[in-house]
């Protein structure tokens, strides 16, 4: 990939709430605009904000005043204006999981449930905020990179917000997720290549053409939607934060940006208590760059190629990766990993015992929640929240040939009777 | 003129040798360092290459020959 130099821009003077853009290395700072990669030292930027000013403007009443979605948290997300692309995200339930914390031998056990979001994903709080951040910048197109669950996301915000779709995934995408995206009637591109090449290809795009790509050129934006999943936790538990959480890291953004939201509640006088909550991170053995970097000592994340059935977290290149394992050190959290046959038993063991399908992702939180109990690595008493992103109908595969099928039975009672043995779950494993 | 933003990361084996230096020699490119982490066995860099878009396809070309692993300076969030 090649670029045009462009002559360097004039750092701003930020003033109000949101004060620019901000280098995450070097500190240098920008304007709210479109970009997303320091020009001096290429680092990634984030939205820098004046917290006394958000501080002065927030409150656990307003906030409780303000819709039962993640716009009731407002004040502390990069928006200026008044219209936001509503898709109703956010405010997902907050389970106390005491069947499955029994099982485990956690007392207090939570399962953030954001299977429940409108696409069905914890993606649309990002992109509800990059869609609204789109249109405020004046975008058309609403685009992005996906591994499936941003593709749907996407096409839903742009068919909400009135912007064209442009969407990009690799062609061995799962068809579920490709079906529940086209729905939205975006233009899809399957790329024939894994996600990783199909961000090279999109980075190019974005270059090019004046497109507002939401984990690109709109990734500061974006990005700090996922704030909203501590804050909510934070609120469920009566402006309390939990002890640990779990959360599966793919490109680590999600990890990292949950473990800001909790540090901006403390920063902003939303919470009483100091107390920063261990922040766990999950992976899929067959694409677990983050925990081989901490298996060997070392910030130095090295690329793999992914081979996983959780493919909403098979990026073998994480960008936030090297943050994930500073946050998990900082934190006293901890990193580890499942191998398909422990996902695909997390996603059993948390619908059996809490009534929740998980897609993949969410087999890959249970499995390293599970290995970690059983390491005496989170304490029985320790207030835990585990993060459960998707919904399981997006990853049907993973489970097929795992449940019980049904029993058959003639239109009698005697066959019933024949078929029905107390203490029995069911049939045969599916094919 | 063109240029790319890369991360260069060395191997032991590699941590010695002038390798960004011997590639702005050889294929006539300049190389602007933005950001680097270096220990006795181990590092990265990123900078980035300017020249002809030939120029810098070939240097990268050359440069992962010798062993550098080469990733695009700002990966990105799915």
């Amino acid at each position: 990939m090649t670029t045009t130099i462009q002559p360097p821009i004039s750092p701003p003077a930020g003033v109000g709430r949101i004060r620019g853009l901000q280098c995450r290395e070097c500190g240098q700072m920008y304007p709210a605009e479109a970009r997303h990669v320091c020009d001096m030292c290429f680092g990634p930027l984030e939205v820098a904000y004046d917290y006394d000013v958000v501080r002065a403007s927030v409150s656990r009443e307003s906030i409780a005043a303000g819709p039962r979605t993640l716009w009731r948290y407002r004040a502390l997300l990069p928006i200026e204006g008044d219209r936001v692309v509503d898709t109703h995200a956010g405010f997902t339930p907050l389970v106390r999981a005491h069947n499955l914390g029994q099982t485990l031998g956690l007392h207090n056990l939570w399962v953030k449930n954001d299977t429940v979001n409108p696409t069905f994903s914890f993606k649309d709080r990002p992109v509800s905020i990059a869609s609204t951040r789109a249109l405020e910048l004046g975008f058309d197109v609403l685009s992005c990179a996906s591994t499936g669950n941003l593709a749907g996301s996407v096409a839903a915000h742009a068919a909400k917000a009135g912007l064209r779709a442009c969407i990009f995934i690799p062609s061995d995408l799962e068809e579920a997720k490709i079906l529940g995206a086209s729905l939205y009637e975006p233009t899809i591109f399957a790329v024939d290549g894994n996600y990783d090449d199909v961000n090279r290809l999109s980075s190019e795009i974005a270059d090019l053409y004046p497109w507002a790509f939401v984990n690109i050129n709109l990734r500061p934006y974006y990005s700090e939607g996922s704030k909203t999943l501590a804050f909510e936790v934070a609120e469920q538990l009566g402006w309390r934060r939990p002890d640990a959480v779990v959360v599966p890291i793919a490109s680590g953004s999600m990890f990292t940006k949950i473990h800001k939201g909790f540090g901006e509640l403390d920063k902003v006088g939303l919470v009483d208590d100091a107390r920063t909550p261990r922040m766990i991170g999950a992976q899929a053995e067959g694409c677990s760059p983050v925990v081989q970097a901490a298996r060997a000592g070392t910030y130095d994340v090295q690329p793999v190629r992914p081979n996983t059935i959780a493919k909403s977290l098979a990026i073998g290149n994480p960008a936030d990766g090297y943050y994930a394992l500073k946050i998990v050190e900082q934190t006293g959290g901890a990193l580890e990993a499942v191998d398909d046959d422990e996902i695909v038993d997390g996603i059993r063991l948390l619908a059996r015992t809490e009534g929740i399908f998980a897609e993949t992702a969410g087999g890959v939180t249970i499995g390293v929640l599970k290995k970690l109990v059983a390491a005496g690595k989170i304490d029985a008493d320790e207030v835990v929240v585990a993060y459960i992103t998707g919904n399981g109908f997006k990853t049907m595969d993973a489970v097929a040939g795992q449940v019980t099928l049904p029993l058959h039975v003639a239109p009698t009672l005697a066959s019933f009777q024949a078929a029905f043995h107390p203490g029995d779950r069911g049939g045969q494993r599916g094919a | 003129m063109a240029s790319e933003r890369v991360k260069f990361t060395f191997p032991p084996d590699l941590v010695n040798t002038p390798v960004i230096y011997n590639m702005g020699k050889e294929f006539g490119v300049a190389t602007n360092i933005r950001r680097a982490n270096l220990s006795h066995d181990r590092g990265w860099v990123i900078l980035e290459v300017v020249g002809t878009s030939e120029a810098i396809e070939k240097s990268l070309a050359w440069a992962k020959e010798q062993g550098v692993r080469i990733e695009p300076a700002t990966a990105e969030t799915p």
